[in-house]
């Protein structure tokens, strides 16, 4: 069989790879995926780690979950959620850090490029007060992100987040410090350890903050984990220049 | 708050307002005059033509047999009425209670207003030398009831401001006309030779009810301050408050809330009329055992918003037990302000800290959790971290310094630093390890010291000397050493954060 002078098995093959395609791209809002309006491909200031997601641009209206181990991980996930919050703020807009402890630092924050007066902390006792509050935070329309710190989140009450951003298209990100339960509804896991600086020029001292990034999950998208650090207020992936340094070392040592 | 009311008595209204209209009547006697059954009647006269024995009430022919040549103007009616309620409005400066009190008088509520002219006396001093400025022949009293202060003011003859709790005393010398009382009940008091009060306010009440009437009982009571008497203001200050009796007595909760709906739905219509907002709302339920169910509820911006104000409503209307039933509900707007309508812009999809959805979430937020868990900081001036950072009034709070991102400061900081061991060979020099909650950290890299001096102003606690440090994992911390590193160990080294 022929067509226009193409055999008929060409046309099969070209059309079954943008069928699946399309459908792949009707897929995604069903499952919660919208774009959100002149936010098509937001990368969240990460660069490369973007093709890791759906659509290649970092999913906004959805839930993000960061599983820590101590604090020292809380303040590695507080500080990367940071630096993708302002890129989410640079337009403007509130976020609300909701947790149970006075931990957080706001001249901190600054330093990653937010304007800590904007961030609203609001402090809770128990889980069930946190998670109705972050509930009813997230769907609020006129807020930017909302971010929690809570150990512990059911699968019903991560489901009822996802949902909630559905229609309000705000960010929402869980840090969960030694986490019991794993199952959850959230578009996306990561895990975020400190990984040792290095100062420029080989100097004395500590450089700029560096974290082994772990992207443990993430719906439609493929996991993957890189090494970036926050320099000059944006993510700088540090892959290449860490594997030279290692093979450095091998030569020297 | 003791009750304190203000009476004023313009001893020749009518005559006063001509006076001023025709200045040349100034040193003449003259009357107005009305027609009354058939004749012509004198209805005011002025202060020179009272002098001379003339008062109103008297037929205009006597009045003219009295006076040669008395000038006789027409009286106008309605015009006391009008001016009485004019003054009113003006006394308004002073309290925002003013009743005009018909035929000759104005009354002020006067309850916690005089301090803010320094007290009774020059407060009442103040009005009645602007009304004498003016024109008008007025005399003035201060006492705890209506009652006294009129009567003082009519036929006091000493103080004009009765103190506290001397009422009593002070009407006992007055004639029995000081009471308001109606010319028949004065005139048979007059008969009896009753002529000061003092005479029958020990009678027994029943003897005096039989022979004088009710009425008499009642003005004696209210100048007393036995009996409520009560004002109209010209300007009547409505409550922001709607009211819904119920039929039945509510006990579902589905009740309740159809009730609370129609109250807001009332009340708000009226605030978006004037353009008024609640800041402060409480919601009564009374029950039909005679308790009371309150429910109080806050917004961070004026609102008029139904939706919103039932959504705040909504949280604490499980608090409420209506056992017997709920027989009467009343919504009122203790705070309200002016709320004017914004434009927002459209193109902006978030409106930063000023968006309506914001500030109405964290009023659901702080009814639930209360307002003090919601903070926002601002940067203050100071050096060490803890005080460096300040919790913000308001939302619309601004910044007064800028957040100074040159030195590191730690993601998360301790509330208490907490003491750790350390092992610093070299002084002031970071430290080489050191123990917190029993885990070694071994420093491989290490910024500082950055010195924080105690603030002069405050004077308290040591200095520290500041380190950023790393360990053999990458975790970075912040300690401090407190205190001079000397021979004698006085100092102490502290953990305060952790760094991203």
């Amino acid at each position: 069989m022929f067509f226009n002078g193409y055999p008929c098995s060409y046309f099969m093959e070209s059309t079954k790879a943008h069928i699946i395609a399309q459908l792949q791209k009707d897929i995604l809002p069903l499952q919660g995926f919208k774009p959100v309006a002149g936010h098509t491909g937001f990368d969240g200031g990460l660069g490369l780690i973007k093709h890791a997601f759906p659509n290649a641009s970092f999913p906004l209206g959805a839930i993000h979950e960061f599983f820590c181990n101590g604090t020292e991980d809380v303040s590695a996930s507080a500080g990367f959620i940071s630096g993708i919050l302002s890129s989410i703020m640079r337009s403007g807009g509130v976020s609300l850090w909701i947790s149970s402890s006075r931990m957080i630092f706001p001249p901190a924050l600054k330093s990653f490029g937010l304007e800590p007066d904007k961030i609203i902390f609001i402090f809770l006792q128990t889980e069930k007060e946190i998670l109705w509050a972050v509930e009813e935070a997230l769907k609020c329309p006129g807020i930017a992100a909302v971010i929690a710190q809570t150990p512990e989140i059911s699968f019903t009450a991560s489901r009822r987040l996802q949902l909630a951003v559905e229609q309000s298209r705000v960010t929402g990100f869980i840090i969960r410090n030694n986490p019991k339960n794993l199952s959850t509804a959230c578009v996306t896991r990561w895990k975020i350890t400190p990984l040792p600086t290095l100062a420029e020029d080989n100097l004395p001292g500590i450089g700029f903050p560096r974290w082994n990034i772990e992207l443990l999950r993430v719906r439609n998208g493929s996991p993957g984990h890189w090494q970036l650090e926050w320099a000059a207020g944006r993510f700088r992936n540090i892959y290449k220049s860490a594997s030279l340094q290692k093979e450095q070392q091998r030569k020297t040592g | 708050m003791a009750k304190r009311f203000m009476s004023i008595w313009f001893r020749h209204l009518a005559t006063d307002w001509f006076t001023l209209r025709q200045p040349q009547l100034r040193n003449t006697a003259f009357v107005l005059s009305a027609p009354s059954h058939g004749r012509m009647m004198v209805t005011a006269t002025n202060a020179l033509a009272e002098k001379q024995g003339i008062h109103s009430g008297m037929v205009l022919a006597d009045a003219r047999a009295i006076i040669h040549g008395l000038q006789v103007l027409d009286d106008k009616p309605e015009l006391i009425d009008r001016l009485l309620k004019r003054i009113a409005e003006w006394c308004i400066r002073f309290t925002p209670f003013a009743a005009s009190d018909a035929p000759a008088g104005i009354i002020l509520d006067c309850t916690g207003c005089a301090h803010l002219w320094g007290g009774e006396e020059p407060y009442l001093n103040n009005i009645v030398n602007r009304l004498k400025a003016r024109g008008y022949h007025v005399r003035a009293a201060i006492a705890d009831t209506i009652g006294t202060a009129w009567a003082i003011a009519r036929y006091g003859k000493q103080a004009c401001i009765i103190h506290p709790g001397q009422g009593t005393e002070a009407l006992l010398s007055l004639p029995p006309a000081a009471l308001r009382l109606e010319a028949e009940t004065l005139e048979r008091l007059h008969k009896l030779g009753l002529r000061q009060i003092n005479d029958f306010i020990g009678m027994p009440r029943p003897a005096l009810r039989r022979r004088f009437g009710g009425d008499m009982i009642t003005r004696l009571n209210q100048a007393l301050a036995l009996e409520e008497e009560m004002i109209q203001p010209v300007q009547p200050i409505e409550p922001y408050q709607e009211r819904l009796p119920c039929m039945e007595p509510i006990v579902t909760a589905a009740g309740i809330e159809t009730g609370l709906q129609r109250l807001l739905e009332a009340l708000c219509q009226r605030l978006l009329k004037e353009q008024k907002g609640i800041r402060l709302a409480c919601l009564k339920c009374y029950r039909t055992d005679g308790k009371i169910e309150q429910l109080q509820i806050a917004t961070s911006h004026p609102s008029h918003n139904v939706k919103h104000l039932f959504k705040l409503f909504e949280i604490k209307l499980p608090g409420i037990e209506p056992d017997p039933g709920i027989e009467l509900f009343v919504l009122e707007g203790l705070k309200v302000e002016d709320h004017f309508p914004s434009q927002q812009k459209l193109w902006e999809a978030r409106c930063g800290l000023d968006d309506i959805h914001l500030s109405e979430l964290i009023d659901r937020l702080a009814v639930k959790a209360g307002s003090h868990a919601i903070i926002r900081f601002l940067p203050d001036e100071h050096y060490l971290p803890e005080r460096s950072i300040k919790q913000a009034s308001s939302l619309q709070e601004q910044k007064t310094t800028e957040w100074k991102p040159d030195k590191p400061r730690p993601m998360q900081l301790l509330a208490i630093p907490e003491i750790i061991e350390v092992t610093a060979p070299v002084p002031d020099y970071p430290p080489m390890l050191f123990r917190y909650q029993g885990k070694l950290h071994k420093i491989i890299k290490a910024d500082g010291p950055e010195r924080i001096e105690q603030e002069w102003w405050i004077q308290e606690g040591k200095r520290r000397d500041y380190y950023a440090v790393e360990d053999e994992e990458g975790h970075r911390y912040w300690l401090f050493r407190s205190g001079h590193h000397d021979e004698k160990k006085t100092y102490k080294w502290f953990i305060h954060g952790f760094f991203a």
